[in-house]
C-alpha cells in the first residue's frame, strides 16, 4: 500500500483550508477565495493520484488506513476506497471547485462562505471514504451544519424557512439511522462496514439481531438514507432548499449531497440488509418510479427555473435507486433455474448497477451545470428566475445558450453526451429484471425532454423580451466555471470506458452476489 | 484504394470534423465553415463511391468491423460498422444530395447572420446521418438516430427568434421522441432476449439465422411471436421519424426551417431513415412470416400504416396553399408508399423509391427554395404566379421534378420506382386495400402537383414580390440542373427490363431482366390514373388561372366543408392538443399539486403534532435546550432577519421526538432483541 495517507489527505485537506480561513479573520476576500479554491482543487489532485494508483481489477478496498481510535468501544479510524468511492471523490473534485468559482462574485462575508463550503466538501469526502459507522456518521451529520448556514445566510428570500426544513427533515431521518446503528452495535459490537457486510452475508447479523429487530433496524437505516437522496415521498424539503440556496450551494447540494444518500444505499443498506431490501423491493420500486415519473411531471408544472431543475434532480436520482431496487428484488421470480436465464439476469444486474453508478456521476455534472446556468440567468436579471421572465436570450448570448444547451441535452440523455450511457444501462438492466418498471419509467424520459425543451423555448428562443434584453454573454470566469464540465460531458459520452473501466470489476462482483 | 468495413468510420467522421471546425471558428469565419462542410461532403462522397465498389464485388456479403465500446460485466458493449450494398447505396445518395444542397445553401443563406453556424449544424446532421447508415449495431444506429433528431431540432429552429420556428422545433423533437420511446423499448427487449445488439457478428448477430429462428419461435402470452413484438416496437421509431400516421404532425411544421434544410433533412434523407431502419432490420421484421397461426404479422401493420399515410398525405396536400407545406405533405405521402412497399414484402422497391424520391424531392424543395429566395420569402402560392418567364431554369427543373413525383411514364424515375411498389402491392395476398390506397394516391399526387405548378409558375404575378422575381444565382441553379438530370436517369437503374439496383441490393451477382410488359395491366391502369390526375388538375387550375391572391380556390367553391377539413389537416393537431397535450399538462399540474398539498400538508401536520407532543411532555427541557439553541442562532442570523416563533418551536419539537425515539429504540434493543 501507499505510504502516504492519501485518503486522510483527501478528507482533511479541505478542512485544513477551512481551519486556515478560520484562524485568519483579517484575510482579504480575494485571498479567501483563492485559498478556498486551491484547497478545494486538492480533492481533484488527490483523486487523480488515487486514480492512477488504483487497481480496478482488485475489488477490495484500496489505500486502506485503519487505526484504533476508541479502544473501549472498538471504534476504528477506518478509511478505504473502491471504484464507487473513487467515482464520487472525482466528482466532488470537479463539482466543488466549479461551485466555488460560481460563487466568486459573492461579496458578503466571503471568508465565512468559503470556510463553510470547505467544511461541507470535507464532510462529503469523509462520507465517501469512511468505513466505520462512528466517524462516517459524524461526517454525515457534520455536512448538515455548513449546508444549513450556506442556504440560510446566502440564500433567497425564502431561505431561512427552506434551510430549516432541510435540516430538521434530514436530522429526523438521521436520528432513525443513528438509533438503528446503536441497535446493531448493541447486538454485534461492531461498527465497521466491511465486517458488518461480511456478517450480513454469512447470516450472523440477522441471527444477532433477531428476525423482528433486523426489520426495524432496516427501516431506521432506510429512513435516514431515503430523506437524504431523497426518495419519494421524503423529498418535500428538496425543491425549496435547492431553489433558495445560493448558486454554489445548489450546485453542491444536487451534485454531491444527493449522491451521499445514494452512496449510503449502495454501501450500507444493500450489503447489510440484502434479504430485507429484497422483501421490500416491490414497494420501493414503486416509490422510485413515483420519483421518476412524478418528479418529471412536477417539474413540467414549475414556473421557477431552479425549482424545475430541483424536481428534475428528483427524477434523475430516482433512476439510480430504481436500478438498485430492481437488482435487489427483481428477477428472482424470473429465474427458473435454467443456466441461460440466470446468465441473462446476471448481465441485466451488471447493466443496472453500472448504469446507476455512471448516472450518479453524470447527473452530478449535468445538474450542477444547469444550476449554474440558472444562476447566471438570475444574476443578470435582478434574481428573477421565472420561465416567463426571459425571451430570446440566445440572440444576445449565443455562447451561453450553446453551453447551457449542451448541459440540457446531457440531462435529457441525448446519446453522444454523458447522460445517455448511464440511463441506457439502467433501462437495459431494469428491463431485464422488472420489465414493467422500465415501461413506466419511460414516461419520465418523455416528460424530461418536454419540460427542458419548453424551458429552452421560452428562455432562449423567440423574440428578445424581458430579461433577455441586453443579456451579456459569458465572461471569462463563467466560461472557466462551465467549460470543464461541458468538455467532460462530451468526453464521457463518447468514451464511457474512462469511467466504466474503474467500476466494472466491482460491479461484476456485486452482480454475482 | 480499397474501402472496407473497418474504414467506414471515416465517412461520418469527415463531416463531424467539419462540424467541429464550424463550431470553433468565430462568427466571421463564413467561408471556412462552409468550405470545410462542402469539402468534407465531397470527400465523404468519394469514399462512399469506393465503398460501393467494394460492396458490389460480392453483393451478398455483409462485411463487418466490430469493436468493444466499454466494458460491462463479463463482456462489453460492442458497436460496429457494416458494409453491404444497402449501406453503400444510401451513403452515396446522402453524400451526393448533401453536397449539392450544401452548395445551394451558400447561395440561399448568403445574407444570414448565422451563416457559419448553419453549416456547422448541416455537417453535424450529415455526420449523424452517415453514422446511422454505416452502423452494424442497433445501439449505434439509435445513437445516430437521436443525433439526427438533434440536428433536425437545431435546424428547424434555426430562425429561433420566430416563435413559430421555436415551437415547430420543439414539436418535432417531442413527437419523434414518442416514437423513439417505443423504439428504445424494442432495443431493450432485443438486447435482453439476445444479449447483443450487433446486426451481423459471425452467426451471433441479431439479424442472423440462429437469432431469428429463436425469436420467431418464442411466443408471448398475448399470442404474438417475440420477433413480431420487437419488430413493431422498432417500427414505432420509424413511424415517428418518417412522419407516418399518426405521428406525422411534426413534419409539415418542420417547414419552418430554411428551405435547404427542408430539402436535405425533411425530404431526402432523415425522414427516410425510418424506411432505411425497417429495411435494415428486414430479416427481423419478416421473421414471423413463417408462422401461419399468429394474430398479426409485423409487416402487415407496416403495410397498412404505409397505405393510410400515403393516401392521407396526398389528400391533405390538395388543400394546402403554402408551397412548402404541399411538398411536406407530399413527402408524408411518398414515405407512406415506401412503408407500404416494406409491408407488402418488397424492401428493395422501398429503397429504390427512397433513392429516386431523395433526388426528385430534393430537386422540388430546392426549386421551391429558389422561388422563395427570388420572391423575398413569399411562400403562399396564391401570392406567387407567373414565374415561368423570369425563372426559366428553375421552372424547367421544377417541372422535371414534378413529373417524376407525379409518375409520368417511362422517362421519369418516380414512375419506375412507384410501379415497383404497386406491383409488389398487387402480389401481396393478405389484402388488396393497400394497393387501392396506393392507386388512389397516384391520382391525387398528379393532381396536387399540377395545381402547384399552375399556381406558382403560370398566370400572372399576384404580388409585388412575385413581379420582381428574377432567376437565382448559379450556386443555386447548377445543383437544380444536376438533380434534375438524376431525377430522370436514376429510374433506369431499376426498370423491370434491367433491375440492376434491385439485384445488387438482394445480393445477386447476375441481373435477370424481365420483359417490360410483365404486369402491363397494372402499369396501364396507373398510367391512366396519372393522366387523370394531371388532366383534372389542369382542367381546374390551368385552364382558368387564378386572378388574384384573395380569390377562392375552385375546390373550396365546389365543396367548402371538405376543403376546410383538408386545409386544416384533418384536425390532427387540434385533436392531439385537446387530448394528449391537455392530459400531459393536467398530469403535470396534478403531480405538482400532489407534491405541494398532499405530501407538504402531511409533513406540516406531522410537524405540528411533534411540536404538540414536545410541548406537553418535556416542558422542563425546553428552557434549557431553547436557551442554548437560541444563543447560537442569535449570533449567526443577521440583525434584520427573524424567523417565526412557530418554526423555532417546530424544530425543538422535532428534536425532542428524535431524542425520545432514540432512547426508546436503544432501550428496546438492549432489553429485548439485543442478544
Amino acid at each position: 500500500m501507499n505510504s502516504l495517507p492519501l485518503l486522510s489527505l483527501l478528507v482533511f485537506a479541505p478542512w485544513a483550508g477551512a481551519l486556515v480561513l478560520a484562524l485568519l479573520p483579517r484575510l482579504s476576500p480575494s485571498a479567501s477565495r483563492g485559498l478556498a479554491l486551491g484547497t478545494s482543487l486538492s480533492t481533484l489532485l488527490f483523486g487523480l493520484i488515487a486514480c492512477s494508483d488504483f487497481n480496478p481489477a482488485a475489488t477490495a478496498y484500496q489505500f486502506v488506513e485503519v487505526h484504533n481510535w476508541i479502544r473501549a468501544l472498538g471504534v476504528h479510524y477506518y478509511l478505504g476506497l473502491d471504484g464507487m468511492s473513487l467515482l464520487l471523490v472525482l466528482l466532488t473534485g470537479l463539482v466543488a471547485p466549479a461551485a466555488l468559482l460560481a460563487s466568486w462574485r459573492l461579496e458578503r462575508d466571503v471568508r465565512l462562505f468559503n470556510l463553510l463550503f470547505l467544511l461541507l466538501q470535507g464532510a462529503a469526502l469523509g462520507v465517501f471514504l469512511a468505513l466505520d459507522f462512528f466517524h462516517w456518521f459524524i461526517f454525515w451529520e457534520l455536512s448538515l451544519v455548513p449546508a444549513f448556514f450556506l442556504i440560510k445566510l446566502w440564500g433567497g428570500p425564502g431561505a431561512p424557512r427552506a434551510a430549516y426544513q432541510f435540516v430538521i427533515y434530514t436530522l429526523a431521518g438521521s436520528a432513525f439511522m443513528l438509533a438503528a446503528f446503536a441497535a446493531i452495535y448493541g447486538a454485534t459490537g461492531s461498527l465497521s462496514f466491511p465486517q458488518l457486510a461480511h456478517a450480513a452475508a454469512g447470516g450472523e447479523l440477522a441471527a444477532a439481531l433477531g428476525p423482528w429487530w433486523i426489520k426495524i433496524v432496516f427501516v431506521g437505516v432506510f429512513l435516514g438514507l431515503a430523506v437524504k437522496v431523497p426518495l419519494f415521498p421524503f423529498h418535500t424539503w428538496l425543491p425549496s432548499a435547492y431553489a433558495e440556496a445560493p448558486t454554489g450551494a445548489s450546485m453542491f447540494l444536487t451534485g454531491i449531497m444527493s449522491k451521499m444518500g445514494v452512496y449510503g444505499f449502495f454501501r450500507l443498506l444493500w450489503p447489510l440488509f440484502p434479504a430485507q431490501l429484497h422483501a421490500a423491493s416491490g414497494v420501493l420500486l414503486w416509490l422510485a418510479l413515483a420519483g421518476v415519473v412524478l418528479g418529471a411531471f412536477a417539474a413540467m408544472a414549475q414556473t421557477d427555473l431552479k425549482r424545475m431543475i430541483a424536481y428534475s434532480s428528483i427524477n434523475h436520482v430516482s433512476y439510480c435507486l430504481l436500478a438498485l431496487f430492481a437488482v435487489a428484488g427483481g428477477g428472482s421470480e424470473l429465474a427458473r433455474d435454467s443456466a441461460a436465464t440466470s446468465a441473462a439476469l446476471t448481465s441485466a444486474k451488471e447493466a443496472a448497477l453500472s448504469g446507476a453508478l455512471l448516472q450518479m456521476f453524470n447527473h452530478g455534472l449535468s445538474a450542477s451545470a444547469l444550476f449554474f446556468c440558472a444562476g447566471i440567468l438570475a444574476s443578470r436579471n435582478n434574481g428573477n428566475r421565472g420561465l416567463a421572465d426571459y425571451g430570446g436570450v440566445r440572440t444576445s448570448a449565443p455562447l451561453f445558450a450553446g453551453l447551457c444547451g449542451l448541459a440540457m441535452f446531457s440531462s435529457i440523455g441525448l446519446p453522444g453526451l454523458n447522460g445517455f450511457v448511464g440511463e441506457f444501462l439502467i433501462f437495459r438492466g431494469v428491463f431485464g429484471l422488472v420489465p414493467y418498471a422500465a415501461a413506466v419509467a419511460c414516461l419520465g424520459l418523455f416528460a424530461t425532454a418536454y419540460f427542458l425543451l419548453t424551458f429552452w423555448q421560452k428562455v432562449f428562443h423567440g423574440p428578445v423580451a424581458g430579461g433577455g434584453k441586453n443579456f451579456a454573454d459569458l465572461d471569462g470566469l463563467e466560461l472557466a466555471t462551465l467549460l470543464p464540465g461541458i468538455v467532460l460531458m462530451f468526453l464521457l459520452g463518447l468514451a464511457p470506458q474512462l469511467l466504466a473501466g474503474l467500476i466494472n470489476p466491482l460491479v461484476t462482483t456485486w452482480a454475482a452476489k | 484504394m480499397i474501402i472496407s468495413a473497418q474504414h467506414l468510420w471515416l465517412i461520418p467522421a469527415l463531416p463531424l470534423l467539419a462540424a467541429g471546425i464550424g463550431a470553433l471558428t468565430p462568427r466571421g469565419g463564413r467561408s471556412l465553415s462552409a468550405g470545410a462542410a462542402i469539402a468534407a461532403m465531397v470527400a465523404a462522397f468519394i469514399l462512399s463511391c469506393l465503398a460501393l465498389r467494394t460492396a458490389l464485388i460480392d453483393p451478398a456479403a455483409h462485411q463487418t468491423f466490430n469493436f468493444a465500446w466499454f466494458d460491462l460485466g463479463h463482456g462489453a458493449v460492442r458497436l460496429g460498422f457494416l458494409l453491404d450494398p444497402l449501406t453503400a447505396f444510401m451513403c452515396v445518395m446522402v453524400t451526393f444530395v448533401g453536397a449539392l444542397i450544401f452548395i445551394f445553401s451558400t447561395g440561399y443563406m448568403k445574407d444570414d447572420a448565422n451563416f457559419k453556424q448553419f453549416f456547422c449544424f448541416l455537417s453535424l446532421f450529415a455526420a449523424a446521418m452517415l453514422g446511422l447508415l454505416v452502423a452494424n449495431s442497433l445501439l449505434l444506429l439509435f445513437i445516430c438516430w437521436e443525433l439526427v433528431g438533434l440536428a433536425s431540432y437545431l435546424l428547424i429552429g434555426f430562425w429561433f427568434h420566430k416563435p413559430s420556428a421555436a415551437a415547430a422545433a420543439k414539436k418535432a423533437f417531442i413527437t419523434t421522441r414518442i416514437g423513439d420511446l417505443g423504439f428504445l423499448f424494442g432495443i431493450l427487449w432485443l438486447y435482453d432476449a439476445r444479449g447483443t445488439l450487433l446486426f451481423f457478428d459471425g452467426g451471433h448477430g441479431v439479424l442472423e439465422a440462429a437469432s431469428l429462428s429463436a425469436m420467431a419461435g418464442t411466443t408471448l402470452s398475448c399470442g404474438l411471436a417475440l420477433s413480431t413484438a420487437i419488430g413493431l416496437l422498432i417500427f414505432c421509431g420509424a413511424v415517428g421519424k418518417s412522419g407516418q400516421f399518426p405521428l406525422h404532425v411534426w413534419l409539415p411544421d418542420a417547414m419552418e426551417g430554411p428551405t435547404p434544410v427542408s430539402a436535405l433533412i425533411h425530404a431526402a434523407t432523415m425522414v427516410a431513415a425510418g424506411v432505411f431502419l425497417i429495411a435494415r432490420v428486414y430479416p427481423l421484421m419478416s421473421a414471423d412470416q413463417v408462422l401461419a397461426s399468429v394474430p398479426v404479422h409485423a409487416l402487415t401493420v407496416v403495410a397498412f400504416i404505409g397505405g393510410i399515410t400515403a393516401l392521407m398525405g396526398a389528400c391533405i396536400a390538395v388543400a394546402q396553399n403554402d408551397i412548402k407545406r404541399v411538398l411536406a405533405f407530399s413527402t408524408v405521402s411518398q414515405l407512406g408508399y415506401m412503408m407500404l412497399a416494406l409491408g407488402v414484402g418488397s424492401w428493395v422497391a422501398a429503397i429504390f423509391h427512397l433513392l429516386t424520391h431523395a433526388f426528385f424531392k430534393a430537386l422540388l424543395f430546392l426549386g421551391a427554395g429558389s422561388v422563395i429566395h427570388a420572391a423575398h420569402h413569399e411562400q403562399d402560392m396564391r401570392s406567387l404566379g407567373g414565374l415561368r418567364g423570369p425563372m426559366k431554369t428553375t421552372f424547367a427543373t421544377f417541372a422535371i421534378g414534378m413529373m417524376a413525383l407525379a409518375g409520368v411514364p417511362f422517362l421519369f424515375s418516380g414512375f419506375w420506382s412507384k410501379e415497383a411498389i404497386l406491383h409488389a402491392a398487387l402480389e401481396w395476398d393478405v389484402s388488396i386495400l393497400p394497393l387501392i390506397m396506393g392507386l388512389a394516391a397516384v391520382v391525387l399526387t398528379a393532381f396536387y402537383m399540377t395545381r402547384l405548378v399552375a399556381e406558382v409558375f403560370f398566370g400572372k404575378a399576384r404580388s409585388h414580390a412575385a413581379e420582381h422575381a428574377h432567376e437565382s444565382p448559379a450556386t443555386m441553379t447548377i445543383p437544380l440542373v444536376i438533380l434534375a438530370a438524376c431525377a430522370i436517369a436514376l429510374g433506369f437503374l431499376g426498370t423491370p427490363a434491367f433491375p440492376w439496383l434491385q439485384a445488387k441490393l438482394l445480393g445477386e451477382a447476375e441481373v435477370h431482366g424481365h420483359s417490360l410488359l410483365v404486369g402491363a395491366g397494372l402499369m396501364g391502369l396507373s398510367i391512366v390514373l396519372v393522366a387523370l390526375g394531371l388532366g383534372a388538375g389542369w382542367a381546374i387550375y390551368g385552364r382558368k388561372l387564378r386572378q388574384s391572391a384573395t380569390a377562392k380556390d375552385p375546390l373550396e367553391t365546389a365543396s367548402p366543408p371538405l376543403f376546410a377539413a383538408l386545409a386544416a389537416r384533418l384536425g390532427f393537431d387540434e385533436l392531439y392538443a385537446a387530448t394528449v397535450g391537455r392530459a400531459n399538462l393536467a398530469f403535470g399540474a396534478l403531480s405538482a399539486g400532489f407534491d405541494r398539498y398532499v405530501l407538504g400538508g402531511t409533513i406540516s401536520f406531522l410537524t405540528r403534532f411533534a411540536h404538540f407532543t414536545g410541548v406537553v411532555s418535556l416542558e422542563n427541557d425546553e428552557s434549557g435546550l431553547n436557551a442554548g439553541f437560541n444563543a447560537t442562532s442569535e449570533k449567526l442570523r443577521g440583525a434584520g432577519q427573524s424567523y417565526s416563533k412557530a418554526q423555532t418551536g417546530d424544530a425543538h419539537g422535532y428534536l425532542r421526538v428524535l431524542a425520545l425515539a432514540f432512547v426508546v429504540l436503544v432501550l428496546l434493543v438492549v432489553l429485548g432483541g439485543g442478544r
